[in-house]
């Protein structure tokens, strides 16, 4: 069998467009994602499903030769182990662990500890499957995690977290460190783990955009969209070509705010105020725009199921219009500052390096991944209405430092604000929005949406009478966050915040 | 040097006037008058995220943008619960963050303030109580002062910041 031959079995998956769906016994799961990984193909996610009295369910989703493939390993034994694939997909090793804290699922994998689960809940409590609250749950207790320890002469440690020193999400960071030189990091997430999985399973499946919305603030809009669009394609719901524009308008104004106040931050963390103040009051502009003409700084609620919230006036469209060009005519100014400033380029210049080789066999993605030579973005290679017709230019570096990732953040908050003024000036005519029907029972979609960090990707599963039996948001940062404790190595202490910064990646969206 | 300094200069200053602080936002009243007292304008914050999605920590970074002046009002987020006189929390608190949302209370010298920001923090929001989330701010360390909002505004934020230090309009009294 090659992969072409997998594909050709596979099935058409609702949803995102090009998703295929294969189910494959044990024997055949690994020997497909070695194929994939032969053919370069990319770990999108992997999760499980499965309730009380039904066979638990394994799948993977792979993006390979320019399409999606969802495979569905179907285990007949909970209490055994199924084949991991973290030899292939070295990201798929957190992935795996977090399977086996939420539904008692457990994989080769050599790393059996914990991810998810801290003492909260016992070992045996299967969020997913088992209802109610366990009993040791309400005493909380401190636990303890068997770090990777660094001996020798002169290594220390440097602990970090959960509480950090600045507005940042909690996070557990242990640095071994030789003098300033960072010889080892390990990162401890799940802090911000609230329970968003089961939470899910306990709301109705028309109103679950809300929560969906709220999977990572910052990605509301990417998150909002994934969803809808996993809902859409289980119920069959065409989207009116309006409201695809609009959403793809509220994406690209999400872009644009993260990326400005990511180089306020980024220019902060390279000491220079100034780049704050700049960015930080540009980006306020663009929020002031968007609750003036949406009603909302985030656009949390603008995407709804079957369409958009509300429609696009004149007015509006040319407020927007104002607001974004001269925020492109200042970010042009900032940026020949920036490049210009001996100090912001000594910083930034060689820091937190990412190789295209590293970045390739660690699976980086996102932003990350198109500066470290690994050009691959949904809006331009797996594009669904309006980026179809939009043809966007992909953003693209090499060099994979810190440098990189602020220039990509400038290409791109260029290029977006080229696509915010195409979109509203050919923004189709009709309806912003369609009834959304209520799904049939065990229905599936999928939904896979270029946030500005990187892939959001929504597994959808209806229950009976308009309920969730199943709903798996998943974030690029489960890609990313295992390449930063690469990207530091080597580097000194003092340039974490900078590096991390400059991925800037999502605990919440990676906790759940 | 000269593009930056130009940039400076035509830009001019962009701060706006404070909000009125918000005296319906407090649900606490204790220890009011020896805070003000003690901290008069001159306030440290220390923000804590305790299971947030972080859409609250957007507006709180909005916050320090240079339209909100928050400094300028003597007001400024500080890097550690010892040297704060107030905690900022976001989140329903996760279960994973209890011990540590605990811990920093504690650490928080006395007198001190705290206030729930965001829907989750002053209800549990979204989340709800569950497995992994205590819920509210209030399930865990008492709270002084909540603003709702998913996410509130910075003026909002501020004005719930100014209500926990300020005499307000309700006493008649200029801050």
């Amino acid at each position: 069998m090659s992969l072409q031959d997998w594909l050709s079995r596979s099935e058409i998956h609702p949803g995102a467009p090009g998703m295929r769906a294969l189910r494959v016994p044990c024997e055949q799961w690994q020997k497909v994602a070695e194929h994939v990984a032969g053919a370069g193909g990319r770990l999108i996610c992997l999760w499980s499903s499965g309730r009380v009295n039904t066979a638990p369910l394994v799948h993977a989703a792979f993006l390979v030769e320019g399409a999606g493939l969802v495979l569905t390993l179907p285990l007949l034994d909970a209490e055994g182990t199924y084949p991991g694939i973290e030899h292939l997909f070295p990201a798929a090793a957190r992935m795996q662990r977090a399977v086996t804290d939420l539904h008692g699922l457990r994989s080769t994998g050599a790393d059996t500890r914990p991810w998810l689960r801290h003492a909260s809940w016992p070992q045996n409590y299967r969020p997913l499957i088992d209802p109610g609250i366990p009993a040791t749950a309400a005493e909380a207790r401190i636990d303890s995690y068997d770090f990777v320890r660094v001996a020798g002469d002169g290594v220390h440690e440097i602990a970090v977290g959960p509480v950090h020193a600045g507005t940042i999400e909690p996070g557990h960071f242990r640095f071994s460190v030789v003098g300033e030189k960072v010889l080892r990091l390990e990162e401890r997430l799940g802090y911000v783990h609230k329970g968003i999985e089961q939470r899910f399973q306990q709301l109705p499946i028309l109103e679950a955009h809300r929560l969906a919305a709220r999977v990572s603030g910052d990605s509301t809009v990417a998150y909002s969209w994934a969803y809808c669009q996993a809902l859409e394609g289980l119920t069959h719901t065409e989207v009116p070509p309006r409201a695809a524009w609009l959403r793809a308008l509220y994406l690209e104004l999400e872009r644009m705010a993260n990326h400005l106040g990511d180089l306020g931050a980024l220019g902060n963390d390279a000491g220079f105020a100034f780049g704050l103040a700049q960015f930080s009051r540009l980006k306020e502009q663009l929020l002031r725009v968007n609750q003036s003409v949406f009603g909302e700084r985030y656009l949390m609620n603008v995407i709804v199921p079957g369409g958009t919230r509300q429609d696009l006036d004149q007015t509006g469209q040319l407020a927007l219009r104002k607001c974004v060009w001269e925020i492109l005519e200042e970010v042009r100014t900032l940026r020949t500052i920036y490049e210009e400033h001996e100090g912001v380029r000594d910083r930034f210049n060689g820091a937190g390096i990412v190789n295209a080789e590293l970045a390739a066999r660690l699976g980086l993605t996102g932003l990350a991944g198109r500066a470290s030579a690994r050009p691959f973005d949904l809006r331009c290679d797996l594009p669904c209405e309006p980026y179809v017709r939009l043809s966007v230019r992909k953003a693209g570096r090499n060099e994979g430092d810190v440098a990189a990732r602020v220039a990509l953040r400038f290409d791109e908050l260029d290029e977006s604000g080229r696509l915010i003024q195409h979109i509203l000036a050919e923004l189709p005519e009709g309806r912003h929005h369609t009834p959304v029907p209520v799904p049939s029972n065990a229905a599936v979609g999928a939904g896979l949406i270029e946030g500005w960090r990187g892939p959001v990707f929504v597994a959808l599963q209806a229950g009976p009478g308009g309920t969730i039996l199943r709903c798996h948001p998943h974030d690029s940062s489960w890609h990313n966050w295992p390449v930063l404790e690469h990207a530091i190595l080597g580097n000194i202490v003092p340039d974490f915040p900078l590096i991390n910064k400059s991925f800037n990646l999502s605990y919440s969206g990676h906790d759940l | 040097m000269l593009k930056t300094l130009r940039q400076i200069a035509s830009l001019g200053i962009v701060s706006e006037p404070p909000p009125q602080p918000d005296e319906t936002l407090r649900i606490r009243d204790t220890l009011q008058d020896r805070i003000r007292e003690v901290l008069g304008r001159a306030l440290c914050i220390r923000h804590v995220d305790a299971g947030s999605c972080n859409g609250c920590e957007l507006e709180i970074h909005a916050l320090n943008n240079p339209l909100y002046n928050l400094e300028g009002l003597g007001i400024r987020f500080v890097a550690s619960p010892r040297h704060a006189d107030l905690l900022l929390v976001t989140g329903p608190v996760s279960k994973h963050m209890e011990v540590a949302l605990r811990r920093t209370y504690e650490a928080t010298p006395d007198p001190k303030l705290v206030v729930a920001l965001g829907d989750c923090g002053c209800t549990g929001g979204v989340f709800g109580e569950s497995y992994a989330s205590c819920g509210r701010i209030a399930n865990v360390i008492p709270v002084d002062i909540v603003i709702p909002g998913c996410p509130p505004t910075p003026t909002r934020i501020l004005q719930g910041i100014l209500a926990a230090i300020v005499r307000g309009q309700r006493a008649g009294t200029s801050a």
